[in-house]
């Protein structure tokens, strides 16, 4: 007989730190901050007792350039903020995306800007995790409406970080990181981990960082072992020294570009309900998606054709996938709290943008099945 | 330069970018020999650097070398040594670099008393943008953004090192290059978070806005107006600058207090 499987109550900050460990997270550096200090208090009990690091550094941009240190010298790192904090790790983001180091980053999202209301609900940084830093760049940005799938997420995200040799934004918002419910916590081995793909090239061979396989992949090598070599912010050639030479910048742009979104289908995460018959497409994640769920079957129930489909991989943005699931709808309702920030993406992806409506919220309280409601009836021509 | 001492150099990436008679190759010079006197083995030595003229050292490092961003080298590196203690982390910054974008890291880094020798090659000035003002220029120097005359007053960078808690704290010049290695060695050999200060002359921007002269100038200026700590000609001119080791004390380390942190835990289970 199979044994039982532990069942777990929990936060989803909590969930978040159960996953982190379950994918090997053996570095952590952070800073305080609402609505994800809890990240930080529980990793700060639990990385000790297995010999990983925990470090509360002096401030947000302090703990994102620690990370990348700690995941050059080949160890699964992590940090968490939100809000202000993830303005201020932006210039290290990009630092990481530049010297491609895999790490993972969680932003428990709450409403700006500025200090905006640091303990309330908001999905405002949804174009900020895909453009916050500064130039060109792709991101991978992962999100979770409860707390079996917000595990899974953010193993998966510690797997693509690896894969993509890319920081992985895990966005979260204030409702999924405090809200209690159930988890039924994975086995070992249950979810595959991926591990970081190191170069095979002997000591005394040279090895060089920056120069993509045939699968534009990059093997790499631990600082403190045997080869040393050069990372840089700075455009960089195959040995990760500077370079200023146009085809170079070119190349190295196109590749930061391409690993990821010539890999959208392999990225992508998404959740479909009741889309076969669907004349009302809900597209929706993140917390949003619970509220978007039920109205879809509060209307099933009155004999309404609604479906859901429910967004995990934010960034890159599943363009096809997005396209195919709604080109039978009549109408589309991208439902979000914030002034429409995926919606833009929705009416960019589907040959009819005039159909998208948005349903939103962005006074720092949860949207409500009511909510949806009402936009689907005043679409319907039937009032509120 | 000899055959051992090109054993530490990426002559790949040579020459270096730095102007003529700048001080930064003096550094560079005597940080080789200190390493190659110490015996330390590459493949053990990270170097971290972030952003500015001083920064560039890093690239011609055969170590394991981390270019970063502007001010924080050493939250880079805190995260290498943290994860990895068992490395030498080495970070030269530049005086803009380490007290003004980075002065919260440094203060930081200090207090913690984490394993890093930091060299802060003090050249008063942002070279790499073209000569503005830093906190090192000092009160009424000229700059492209002070014309008129600087109005900041200076961080004295051995006492605001002292002050944070750095347990190995020490000054000289590229003048001074016997004691500029000496030092080097010590500070890198020292279990602690080591500062060392090497006033380093930038012709082309500092020399030049303020009429010091040429690089042979600057050396000169950093002999005549230079003392040993603790120099009776201090108190008679008080505008000498004081060099030499200020502190050197053994202090509990960060990565040793933190292996003591995961004993507790793991008892406590």
């Amino acid at each position: 007989m199979k044994k039982d499987k532990k069942i777990l109550f929990l936060q989803g900050n909590e969930v978040c730190v159960e996953a982190a460990l379950y994918a090997g997270l053996d570095f952590y550096a952070g800073y305080p901050i609402t609505p994800s200090t809890e990240i930080a208090e529980l990793l700060a009990l639990r990385l000790p007792q297995k010999g990983g690091k925990f470090i509360q550094m002096e401030d947000e941009i302090a703990s994102m350039c620690a990370i990348i240190g700690a995941s050059l010298t080949g160890h699964k790192s992590m940090t968490a903020t939100s809000g202000p904090g993830f303005s201020l790790k932006q210039e290290a983001i990009g630092y990481a995306i530049m010297a491609e180091v895999p790490c993972v980053v969680v932003n428990v999202q709450r409403g700006g800007p500025s200090t905006g209301l640091p303990t309330k609900v908001s999905q405002g940084d949804v174009m900020q995790a895909r453009w916050g830093t500064h130039g060109d760049h792709s991101i991978i940005a992962l999100t979770a409406s409860n707390h079996q799938d917000l595990f899974s997420i953010t193993v998966e995200a510690f797997n693509l970080a690896e894969t993509y040799r890319t920081p992985v934004i895990l966005l979260f918002d204030e409702i999924v990181g405090h809200m209690r419910e159930r988890l039924v916590m994975p086995e070992p081995g249950e979810i595959p981990l991926l591990e970081r793909l190191r170069t095979s090239v002997k000591e005394g061979t040279d090895y060089h960082p920056y120069l993509p396989r045939e699968d534009g992949r990059l093997p790499m090598s631990d600082f403190g072992g045997v080869h040393r070599y050069n990372v840089t912010g700075l455009v960089h050639n195959m040995w990760g020294f500077p370079s200023d030479q146009p085809n170079i910048a070119h190349g190295l742009i196109h590749h930061l570009y391409d690993k990821i979104e010539n890999n959208v289908n392999a990225i992508n995460r998404m959740k479909e309900y009741y889309l076969d018959d669907a004349e009302c497409v809900l597209i929706s994640y993140g917390s949003s998606a619970r509220s978007a769920l039920q109205e879809v079957e509060n209307r099933r129930a009155h004999g309404d054709r609604l479906g859901l489909l429910e967004l995990q991989t934010l960034w890159p943005f599943p363009v096809k996938a997005v396209r195919e699931r709604c080109e039978k709808a009549k109408n589309i309702l991208v439902v979000e709290m914030n002034m429409g920030q995926i919606l833009q993406e929705v009416k960019k992806a589907v040959h009819d943008p005039d159909k998208v409506f948005l349903v939103n919220r962005i006074d720092g309280t949860f949207i409500s099945p009511e909510d949806i409601r009402n936009v689907y009836r005043i679409i319907q021509s039937k009032g509120v | 330069m000899s055959v051992s001492l090109k054993n530490y150099v990426r002559e790949r990436f040579l020459p270096h970018i730095w102007c003529p008679g700048c001080g930064h190759g003096i550094v560079m010079n005597n940080m080789i020999r200190a390493i190659a006197e110490l015996g330390l083995n590459k493949n053990d030595l990270v170097m971290v650097t972030g952003i500015g003229c001083s920064a560039r050292i890093s690239g011609y490092m055969d170590f394991h070398t981390l270019h970063t961003i502007h001010g924080r080298a050493l939250a880079f590196a805190t995260g290498v040594k943290l994860s990895r203690p068992e490395l030498t982390l080495i970070v030269p910054m530049g005086d803009g670099d380490a007290l003004a974008i980075g002065g919260n890291h440094f203060i930081h880094a200090a207090r913690r008393n984490i394993d890093i020798t930091a060299i802060i090659m003090n050249n008063s000035i942002y070279g790499m943008t073209g000569g503005q003002y830093s906190p090192l220029s000092g009160y009424g120097k000229k700059a492209t953004t002070a014309p008129f005359g600087n109005i900041d007053e200076s961080f004295d960078i051995a006492a605001l090192a002292k002050a944070a808690g750095a347990s190995f704290v020490a000054r000289t010049t590229t003048y001074h290059v016997a004691a500029l290695k000496k030092i080097l060695k010590e500070a890198i050999t020292h279990k602690g978070f080591s500062v060392v200060e090497v006033m380093s002359q930038c012709p082309t921007y500092f020399g030049r806005k303020n009429k010091i002269g040429g690089a042979v100038d600057m050396l000169n200026f950093y002999k005549d107006n230079t003392v040993p700590i603790g120099s009776p000609k201090k108190a008679e001119n008080p505008g000498l600058i004081e060099t030499g080791v200020f502190v050197n004390e053994n202090r509990p380390e960060y990565c040793a207090e933190y292996d003591k942190t995961v004993q507790k835990a793991q008892k406590a289970r």
